[in-house]
């Protein structure tokens, strides 16, 4: 925040001059740069992709073997909301550059001025560690060192590392939006065991098709932000085959953890059908009326129904998890 | 270069003015919550031992 600059009246309504060093061409450009307002910080926390975080984090509380106190499991979940957060807000900072030229990124804060570069690093930066180090005082430290490592894995190797470098960079980026029930159940346990690691891979293999969704309509965002995203680097019509191969992947994959005996058959229903109507929807985008290029010509109508039943998909899939371990432990 | 004026419009400050005030609040419930949490937490764990 640009504290130093300081309001030009005073109290009583006299005109006060500015500390040296402000140009008036600098003020009369951007009059209230910095200045932001308490909905750009929270902006910056990126609060639409910290539901799913939340919700996934939740669960893995909440279907973790052992009992956690409402108020422990409270902060828990608040540091989870609050790292991912953090690494959102780091993750602005970096790619303020190439958020400037993507029209779906063009208003946020730090490109459009309202929060200087500076001052959301800072935030983040003592936001990341202030989650881990609360997990650790209000847990443990296995669920504050995988807090730590999700942290440090989005910033450094997703958006730092891959995310300009390579199409891979989701599939192996998507691993950081995958750790939340891992820390959930940590949490709860003090260990990382098998199920929780399924349920990192029911996320991990979820990304790839639910990014490229959205990659299809928008890359030409990512284009002109020189972002290798799959479609910007091997075009459209290899995005839709991958999409397609990645959906059928899912499918079992959401299988394991009734497969494991975690989750009961009732679960293992939900799951194929939501499965089947992911890949129903990947067949569209596959099929969809293109040029010779891949390119859609119906506005990519089944790209953005995809995208938006993936959101479903793995809302719904975390949701029977959590039913079925309840229903069990009311019937049983 | 000509140099200009070094003021903000009054209209300028008043906005700079309240969206400090907004910040200053939503930064004194922060931290109040989080002393009502560590509270709660510190409690929890004693009362475990």
């Amino acid at each position: 925040m640009s504290d130093n600059r300081i309001a030009a009246f005073e109290p009583d309504g006299r005109e006060q001059s500015l500390p040296s060093g402000h140009s008036g061409a600098e003020n009369s450009a951007l009059p209230l740069e910095g200045e932001a307002e308490l909905r750009d910080w929270i902006a910056l926390l990126k609060p639409r992709v910290m539901t799913l975080v939340v919700f996934t984090g939740l669960i893995g509380l909440l279907v973790a073997p052992g009992r956690i106190h409402p108020i422990i499991a409270f902060a828990a979940v608040l540091c989870i909301a609050v790292a991912a957060g953090a690494a959102g807000a780091i993750n602005m900072w970096y790619d303020r550059d190439i958020d400037a030229r993507m029209r779906r990124t063009a208003s946020r804060p730090i490109p459009a001025g309202r929060i200087l570069p500076h001052a959301a690093l800072g935030f983040g930066v003592t936001l990341a560690a202030a989650s881990v180090f609360v997990m650790f005082q209000a847990t443990n430290l296995a669920a504050a060192s995988v807090l730590a490592i999700s942290i440090l894995f989005y910033v450094f190797v997703y958006t730092m590392w891959l995310k300009r470098r390579t199409p891979q960079n989701i599939v192996i980026g998507g691993a950081a939006g995958a750790f939340p029930p891992v820390i959930g159940w940590a949490a709860v346990t003090g260990s990382v065991d098998l199920v929780p690691l399924i349920h990192f891979a029911i996320i991990f293999f979820w990304t790839p098709p639910h990014f490229w969704s959205l990659a299809l309509y928008a890359h030409g965002d990512y284009a002109r932000a020189g972002v290798p995203m799959l479609p910007v680097v091997s075009g459209a019509r290899e995005t839709r085959r991958q999409i397609m191969g990645y959906t059928v992947l899912l499918l079992p994959i959401t299988l394991l953890p009734w497969f494991v005996g975690f989750s009961g058959p009732a679960y293992a229903v939900v799951a194929t059908l939501l499965g089947l109507g992911f890949i129903y929807h990947a067949w569209l985008v596959l099929t969809d009326a293109q040029d010779e290029s891949g390119v859609s010509l119906t506005g990519d109508k089944p790209a953005r129904a995809a995208f938006k039943f993936s959101l479903l998909h793995l809302a719904v899939i975390f949701a029977a998890i959590a039913l079925d371990r309840l229903l069990t432990g009311l019937l049983g | 270069m000509a140099q200009q004026q070094d003021h903000l419009s009054r209209a300028d400050s008043k906005e700079i003015a309240r969206r400090r005030r907004g910040r200053s609040i939503a930064i004194f419930f922060s931290l109040l919550g989080l002393c009502v949490l560590f509270y709660a937490i510190a409690i929890i764990k004693m009362a475990r031992h």
